[in-house]
C-alpha cells in the first residue's frame, strides 16, 4: 500500500467496565420486563390500523373466544376481591378464603357463578379442561338473569371513585351474535364507550384509489 | 479446570476471550429492551350511540346518502343504497371490493350532493366478529380520504352506525342468494 511504513502499537483496551454496565442493564430489563398473566384462553383477535394502545389503568376486559364463551376480568387484585364478595352475596354462594385469595391472582376467568367454588379449586391448566366454560350472559327479560351485567356493575362499583374503561378482545371467528349480546349488555347501562382490542396493520395507501 | 501438559514447564495463558459473552449480553438486552414494548395490545375505539327504545327519537338520515351494509356468512358483505331497496349487490373485504366501492361512493356522494355518506352497517346472525372490525376498520380507513371539492381538499367525515339486523334484510340476502327478483339487473327478469 503506502510506501511509509506506519508505526503500529497495539492497543490493549479493558473492557470490564463496559461488561459491568452490559450486564446491570440486562439485569433491569429482564427484571421490568412484565410478563403476560396467564390467561384461561387463547384468543386471535382480528387487526385494524388503529394504534391506540390498550389502556392499562382502571381497565374491565370481556374476552370472547371463538366459541362464544365469555371471559371477565379487571385489573386490581381488591377491585377483584370486593366484586367476588358482592357478586356472591347476591348469588348465596359461599367461598373460602383460599378460594377468594385464589380468584384475586387470577387474570380472567369464565364460569357460571354457581360453580365457582369448584373451579377456583383448580389450577389454572385444569381450568382450561373445566366443562360449562363461560359466564352465561341472558339477554331475554331486561337482562335480569344477566350474570355478566352483574359483574360489570360490581366491577365498577368496586373501582369507585375511578370509572372503568372496558376493551373488548374477540376472536377473529367468534359469531356476532355473542359479541352483539355484549355490546347490548353493556349499552343496557350506558356504556357506550369501550376499546376493541386488535392487533396492528399498516395504515394502506389511499393515493391508490383516486 | 484444563490440565496443561507440555513438558518443560512452560506456563501457557489462561486469558478467556470475553468477547462472544459480551455479544450475546447486547443481544439480550436489546431483546428486552423491543418485546416490553412489543407485548402492548393495540385497541380500536367504539363510540355507541345511545340505546333508543322509543321510536320518535330515532335519528333519521337522508335516504339519498345512504347505502346500508349486510354482513354476511363467509366474509361477505351485501349492500343496497337507501334504507330499504331491493336491489343488491355483493362485495368482500378485499382491497378492489369494500375499500373501493366506500372510496367510490365518498367521492360521488360528495361531487353530487356537496355531503358525506352515511353508511348503516347490519351483522347477520352468521357472520364473524373478523367482519365487525374489518368493516369498522375500513370506515376509520376512509377517514383518511380526501376529495378534490370546489377546489379545496376536503377531509371525509363519514356517519356511520351498526344496527340489528331486521327480518326484512334477512330475507333480501336470502333473496339475492338464490338469484331472485331481487337480483341486480344482470340477470334479465324472463
Amino acid at each position: 500500500m503506502s510506501k511509509i511504513k506506519m508505526n503500529r502499537k497495539s492497543v490493549a483496551l479493558d473492557m470490564t467496565a463496559m461488561c459491568d454496565m452490559a450486564f446491570l442493564l440486562l439485569n433491569f430489563f429482564i427484571l421490568t420486563a412484565q410478563f403476560k398473566p396467564e390467561e384461561p384462553v387463547t384468543v386471535v383477535t382480528p387487526s385494524s390500523v388503529s394504534d391506540v394502545p390498550v389502556p392499562q389503568t382502571d381497565l374491565m376486559t370481556i374476552t370472547i373466544d371463538k366459541n362464544g364463551k365469555i371471559y371477565f376480568g379487571v385489573e386490581g387484585q381488591f377491585v377483584r376481591e370486593k366484586m367476588l364478595k358482592d357478586m356472591a352475596g347476591k348469588y348465596q354462594i359461599g367461598l373460602t378464603p383460599e378460594q377468594i385469595k385464589s380468584f384475586t391472582l387470577a387474570s380472567s376467568f369464565g364460569v357460571d357463578i354457581r360453580q365457582m367454588a369448584q373451579y377456583l379449586d383448580l389450577t389454572p391448566s385444569e381450568r382450561q379442561k373445566f366443562p360449562n366454560l363461560g359466564i352465561p350472559c341472558d339477554t331475554a327479560n331486561k337482562g335480569e338473569n344477566n350474570q355478566l351485567r352483574d359483574w360489570i356493575a360490581y366491577a365498577r362499583y368496586a373501582n369507585m371513585p375511578n370509572g372503568m374503561r372496558i376493551a373488548i378482545k374477540g376472536d377473529n371467528d367468534a359469531n356476532t351474535e355473542s359479541i352483539e349480546k355484549v355490546i347490548n349488555t353493556l349499552q343496557d347501562q350506558n356504556i357506550n364507550k369501550f376499546n376493541l382490542v386488535t392487533g396492528l396493520e399498516a395504515k394502506p395507501d389511499l393515493s391508490l384509489f383516486k | 479446570m484444563a490440565e496443561v501438559d507440555t513438558g518443560g514447564g512452560k506456563k501457557v495463558s489462561t486469558k478467556v476471550d470475553m468477547t462472544p459473552m459480551v455479544d450475546l449480553a447486547f443481544l439480550l438486552i436489546t431483546f428486552f429492551m423491543l418485546t416490553t414494548t412489543f407485548s402492548k395490545p393495540k385497541a380500536m375505539e367504539v363510540n355507541m350511540p345511545d340505546k333508543v327504545t322509543d321510536p320518535k327519537d330515532v335519528v333519521k338520515v337522508k335516504e339519498s346518502l345512504t347505502t346500508t351494509f349486510v354482513l354476511g356468512e363467509g366474509d361477505k358483505i351485501y349492500y343496497y343504497s337507501g334504507v330499504d331497496n331491493q336491489v343488491v349487490n355483493q362485495t368482500d373485504f378485499s382491497e378492489n371490493g369494500l375499500r373501493k366501492f366506500v372510496l367510490s361512493d365518498i367521492k360521488s356522494k360528495v361531487l353530487n350532493f356537496g355531503n358525506d355518506p352515511v353508511y348503516i352497517i347490519k351483522p347477520s346472525k352468521k357472520s364473524r366478529y373478523k367482519n365487525v372490525v374489518d368493516i369498522l376498520d375500513e370506515m376509520a380507513i376512509a377517514g383518511n380520504y380526501v376529495v378534490q371539492y370546489k377546489g379545496t381538499e376536503r377531509k371525509t367525515k363519514l356517519s356511520y352506525a351498526m344496527v340489528a339486523i331486521t327480518k326484512d334484510d334477512e330475507e333480501l340476502v336470502e333473496k339475492f342468494k338464490t338469484g331472485g327478483p331481487a337480483a341486480p339487473a344482470a340477470t334479465p327478469a324472463p
